[in-house]
């Protein structure tokens, strides 16, 4: 059962300000999908390993040589607002 | 001239002998979208005066997904909350492709973040099917598949999480791939899911997609998952015979749910390719009816995290609060992640969200982590004696846009055959196989071992080679 509390928990979790009509619908369709995703608890997975990446890669390492890269000004480019060389946000503490 | 309708290897053959010029294809491209695209949508931004050298090796126009990175451009995974973002750098793919000459004619239409199978949940509206312009032209790539169909372009590329390249163009009736994982660079592709994303190539036949594959694929040091392999010339395996070539039928994909047309299509697809002397046999792949599941929790956590960097501080959209309910910088990011993502873009981040968080992981994400190891188990034993593995692509044909848009689980389960491919890193291939009632398209699925596309071209230009016969 998922509760519209914990879809607001959730989005809380998400940093989505969910409308309220939203919350409903929500909870109606993770109640949904949820259940059906229930069906991989038939499954007995005790001795398994978790697969989380499909090719054997492990610490991919290179040279720590300085390459091209994008400068301040390219990188900022298309920021939605910017102060002296940084990106701008509201104010965070009090 | 007709150029618009011909292949890439077509108009290359015809450049060479100077019948034709680039410019002259790029011309009859724009007219094809002058005519059709009002109906189609295919596109989301079209670009205005791309860059055309006739000199170059190969200028064919090519049509990208709306979440491959090309410098300056818009670039919005058809999302709101990616309002005005124009990247400052290529992709790789679009680097290799800029370097052959390719002809960049715009970003295509898809579903939002490509979430969804019917490019319905696109932010600037759904894209038409051109054989049926009531239907959906499948999703994620939807605009991409569309493009070619419509000859909108010649070449497009999309990309596959769980069956967004292969699904759409079974759907419009040409030839969709979904590499190897790692085969091709995803450096510059928005991630979705970033263990199953791929890029691949969108065409009208088989010669086209190798043709597309020796440009885009091979190692990137900028993409830490790709895989230093060789690259093979594709073309090479385009190679009209299959004798001997052993063949594998999975009966768990012939199950309730599948259409009576799609079916027969592919056992017909089956018989040819018995004649022409490949030899089939009915395996099982039995973790095959819990992969849906698996996809669901797996892609949405994976997409969950990678969608937080959507904020509203550095680009795109930003909603500024008119009043504080949390604090400014909280409210930003809640009340434009609310404006800017759709609703199919929230559940997923929602639902990977909840099987992330504490109390839940174990028995929704590791559980989901495990099963695909199985999942990924059943294949490894089926290429041990196998060289491929055919399947349908879909379980229906194209369905009507809005008839499954309130029922997520429903559109869910339209990708049941395509999903285990990402979920094991199997390289997978849709080629059309049949028409369907109301002329629409039959996609036939060909999987093979991981790094073995060329068994993919082998088998597939073998069946388009002999089918009209």
């Amino acid at each position: 059962m998922i509760s519209q509390e914990d879809v607001q928990y959730v989005a809380s979790l998400s940093r989505i300000h969910l409308k309220k009509d939203e919350v409903e619908c929500l909870s109606k369709d993770l109640e949904k999908i949820v259940d059906y995703i229930k069906k991989l608890e038939s499954l007995e997975t005790a001795n398994i390993q978790p697969t989380s990446h499909v090719l054997p890669i492990q610490n991919v390492f290179r040279e720590d040589i300085i390459k091209p890269s994008l400068s301040q000004k390219e990188a900022l480019h298309f920021s939605i607002e910017q102060h002296q060389g940084c990106f701008k946000v509201p104010k965070i503490i009090e | 001239m007709t150029l618009q309708t011909l292949t890439a290897h077509e108009l290359l053959n015809l450049i060479k002998q100077k019948k034709t010029s680039a410019q002259e294809i790029y011309r009859s491209i724009s007219s094809q979208i002058e005519k059709t695209e009002k109906d189609v949508h295919a596109y989301a931004h079209i670009f205005q005066n791309p860059k055309i050298e006739e000199s170059r090796e190969c200028p064919i126009p090519v049509a990208i997904k709306d979440n491959i990175c090309i410098t300056d451009k818009l670039t919005t995974c058809s999302s709101k909350i990616l309002s005005g973002f124009r990247p400052p750098y290529n992709a790789t793919v679009i680097e290799k492709l800029k370097n052959s000459g390719a002809v960049f004619i715009g970003h295509t239409n898809m579903d939002e973040f490509a979430f969804g199978s019917s490019t319905e949940t696109s932010y600037y509206g759904p894209t038409h099917n051109p054989h049926k312009l009531e239907c959906v032209p499948g999703g994620s790539s939807g605009g991409s598949a569309a493009a070619v169909a419509a000859n909108e372009a010649i070449w497009a590329l999309g990309s596959d999480t769980g069956g967004s390249i292969r699904q759409p163009a079974a759907f419009c009736g040409v030839v969709g791939l979904k590499p190897t994982y790692g085969r091709v660079s995803r450096y510059g592709l928005i991630a979705f899911a970033s263990s199953l994303d791929q890029i691949g190539p969108i065409t009208k036949d088989v010669r086209d997609a190798a043709l597309l594959m020796n440009i885009i694929a091979g190692y990137d040091e900028k993409d830490s998952t790709s895989a230093n392999i060789p690259i093979p010339d594709y073309t090479q395996a385009l190679i009209d015979n299959v004798k001997g070539l052993k063949i594998g039928i999975p009966k768990e994909y012939f199950i309730e749910g599948l259409s009576e047309e799609v079916k027969r299509a592919v056992f017909n697809a089956i018989d040819l390719l018995k004649k022409q002397g490949a030899i089939f046999k009915e395996i099982s792949l039995p973790h095959t009816a819990y992969a849906v599941a698996t996809y669901y929790i797996v892609a949405t956590a994976e997409a969950s995290s990678n969608l937080a960097r959507f904020d509203g501080v550095q680009y795109g959209l930003r909603i500024q609060p008119q009043k504080t309910r949390k604090n400014p910088i909280v409210d930003l990011y809640e009340e434009t992640r609310d404006a800017g993502f759709g609703l199919e873009a929230k559940r997923r981040i929602m639902l990977g969200t909840y099987s992330l968080s504490s109390g839940y992981y174990d028995a929704y994400y590791l559980k989901g982590l495990k099963v695909r190891t199985l999942i990924k188990q059943d294949f490894e034993k089926a290429f041990e004696t196998l060289d491929a593995i055919i399947t349908p692509t879909t379980p229906t044909t194209a369905f009507k846009i809005g008839e499954k848009a309130n029922d997520p689980l429903s559109m869910y389960l339209s990708d049941i055959y395509t999903i285990s491919a990402n979920l094991s890193g199997i390289p997978a291939i849709s080629i059309p196989c049949a028409t369907g009632k109301d002329n629409l398209p039959i996609g036939l699925q060909i999987m093979a071992k991981p790094f073995d596309e060329e068994m993919l071209f082998r088998i597939s230009y073998t069946f388009e080679k002999n089918k009209n016969h």
